[in-house]
This record gives C-alpha cells, structure tokens and sequence, in this order.
C-alpha cells in the first residue's frame, strides 16, 4: 500500500546472512586478537543490526522525518556511552587523592 | 485547501486525510516509542561496559562460564522468529489472513522455545551457584564482589529482555485473535507492521547481548 512489499527471497537472504554471522561471531570469540576481539564482536553485531533495521524493519522505505528520529535515537545513545566513558576514564589523570 | 470530510474508516481516521498519513504518523509514534527502549537498555549497556572496564579479568572469567552454545543456538532462534516475523507482516501486506495467522504462530512458538531455552540457562545458574546473593560462589577467583557484579548484570539484562519477549508474545497472541476475527487487510494491517518493529526490536537488543555477555574475552580462558 504505501510502500513495496519484498519478496520473501529478499527476507531469506537476509535471514540467511544473519544465520551465518551468528556462527562466524561465535566462531572468532575463540580466536586471540587482543582489542579486535571487541571490535570484531561488536562489529559482527552492529552488521546484523543494520540487516535487521533496514529490512526487517523496513528503514529502507521509511520516509525521512522517521529516518531522522531513528539517527536522532543513536545520537542520544552515543552521547550516553561517549560522555559517561570521557568521565570514567579520565577520573585519574588529576591524580587526586581517594581519585 | 483543507480536506473534505471523510468516511472514517479503520484505515483513515477522521484526524487524517490518507491512509499513507495514518501508517506514517503511527510509524513515527512507534519508533519514538522505540528510542525511550533504546535509552532504557542503554543505561544497563552504559553500567556493563564501564565494570567491565574496571574489573576485566574478572568479567572475562564469569563471561567464560556461559555456555555459549546454548547462546548461539538461542541467537538462531531468534533470528528465525525475526524472520517469520517479517513473512506475517508481508502476509499482511498483501492480504494473505491464513499467512498471517501462521507465521504469527511460528512467531509466538520461537518466542517459547527462546524463553524456554533461557530458563534452563537461569535454572543452571541456581544450581552452579552463580546467582548473586549469600550462596555465590565462583571457581578461580579471589574476586567474588566484581563476579557477583557480572552476574547482576547478566540476570537484570537477559531478565529485562525476557519480559520484553514475554509481553512481546502476548502482543503476537492478542495480533492473532484479532487476525482470526478479520480486523486486518492489505489496507488496513499498520497494529502488525508496529507488533513487527516491536519483535525486531527485542531482537536487536539480544544482537548486542549475546556477544557482549557470552563472547568477549571467551579467548582468554
């Protein structure tokens, strides 16, 4: 009605890779690369993320102000982690007493 | 030129003047709605990643005690639940009443069988003593307040995530009635497009759980 409908090929690819990164993710938590491990889990996720997000959730055909909502959410969500991380991290750099 | 009067009907509401308005303005409503779920499981992602910081050793060592097997397989079945998801809400989308209806049923039946896999996870958990409390006790560690922390944090965002499973699965059992009752069609199905973003939803937040609670630091052991 308001915007095309996907062939369930489409979905099943998508569902597909998803499977697939699933197992891969798994599958590199066993291996050592020091900080990439994070990256690498974190990474893995963020993909299947957006997979889920722009089809499954249909992102891709949504119109613009919902869009921007959608980044605005992400916004906020960085803003949490990114100034929480700057206090906690930086706490003893002064090196005051009882930091 | 304002719009004439209409007849109101499920798919246009008085208050709009097209169905594409109407399906917009509940998408937005929706997702809006979405963005206070993602602050909500921000914070409890906020308080992991920074005790992490501070405790590593420990919080890789009470990570290494999941099964992360039974972590994969539930990811998988999540997944697949996404996917049948997504095939009722297309059914919907084309009017298909007896596609919708079983495809919310493979929904709510993935939705058990995780919730069902999870509670023999909790249920290990009781019987290893890795609950928080006077009876917790973990192997290798001096460090029982920081293990006691990683499983606070384990039961309080796999436990919130369930409940949103849980009222999810209401939602698709409530969706399913009003299927069988003949609410919807291909002009009128936004209440399943919005039950749909919700699953996927839920879906998205286990995506980041999974791996932060049951892989991260698994080499090291």
């Amino acid at each position: 009605m308001t915007h095309p409908i996907d062939s369930v090929k489409t979905y099943a690819w998508v569902w597909a890779v998803l499977l697939i990164l699933t197992a891969l993710t798994t599958a590199v938590a066993h291996i050592d690369l020091g900080v990439f491990s994070v990256v690498a889990a974190l990474g893995i996720a963020t993909v299947k993320m957006l997979l889920v997000a722009l089809f499954f959730m249909h992102i891709r055909y949504s119109d613009k102000l919902t869009k921007l909502v959608v980044l605005g959410g992400l916004l906020w969500l960085g803003l949490l982690i990114v100034l929480t991380l700057a206090d906690v991290f930086t706490r003893g750099w002064l090196g005051f007493p009882g930091k | 030129m304002a719009s004439q009067a209409h007849v109101e009907t499920l798919a246009v509401r008085e208050q709009f003047d097209t169905a594409h308005q109407q399906q917009d303005a509940s998408t937005l409503g929706m997702w809006i709605f979405l963005l206070t779920e993602i602050m909500f499981f921000g914070g409890m992602f906020m308080m992991y990643t920074v005790y992490r910081a501070v405790y590593p050793h420990v919080f890789g060592l009470a990570s290494s005690t999941l099964n992360e097997m039974i972590g994969a397989v539930n990811t998988a079945v999540l997944l697949c639940s996404s996917f049948t998801m997504v095939l009722a809400v297309r059914g919907a989308q084309l009017g298909r009443r007896r596609t919708v209806m079983l495809f919310l049923i493979l929904t709510i039946v993935l939705g058990l069988v995780f919730l069902g896999v999870k509670g023999f996870e909790w249920n290990q958990k009781f019987q290893e003593h890795h609950v928080p409390g006077l009876a917790f006790h973990m192997e290798g560690t001096s460090q029982q307040g920081p293990a006691q922390l990683f499983f606070s944090l384990y039961f309080a965002m796999t436990g919130l995530h369930a409940l949103h499973m849980v009222l999810g699965c209401g939602l698709m059992l409530y969706l399913l009635w009003r299927t069988y009752r003949g609410t919807y069609s291909a002009e009128y199905y936004t209440p399943i497009d919005m039950g749909g973003l919700y699953w996927h939803f839920v879906d998205v937040i286990w995506i980041f759980l999974f791996p932060l609670l049951y892989l991260i630091d698994r080499h090291l052991k």
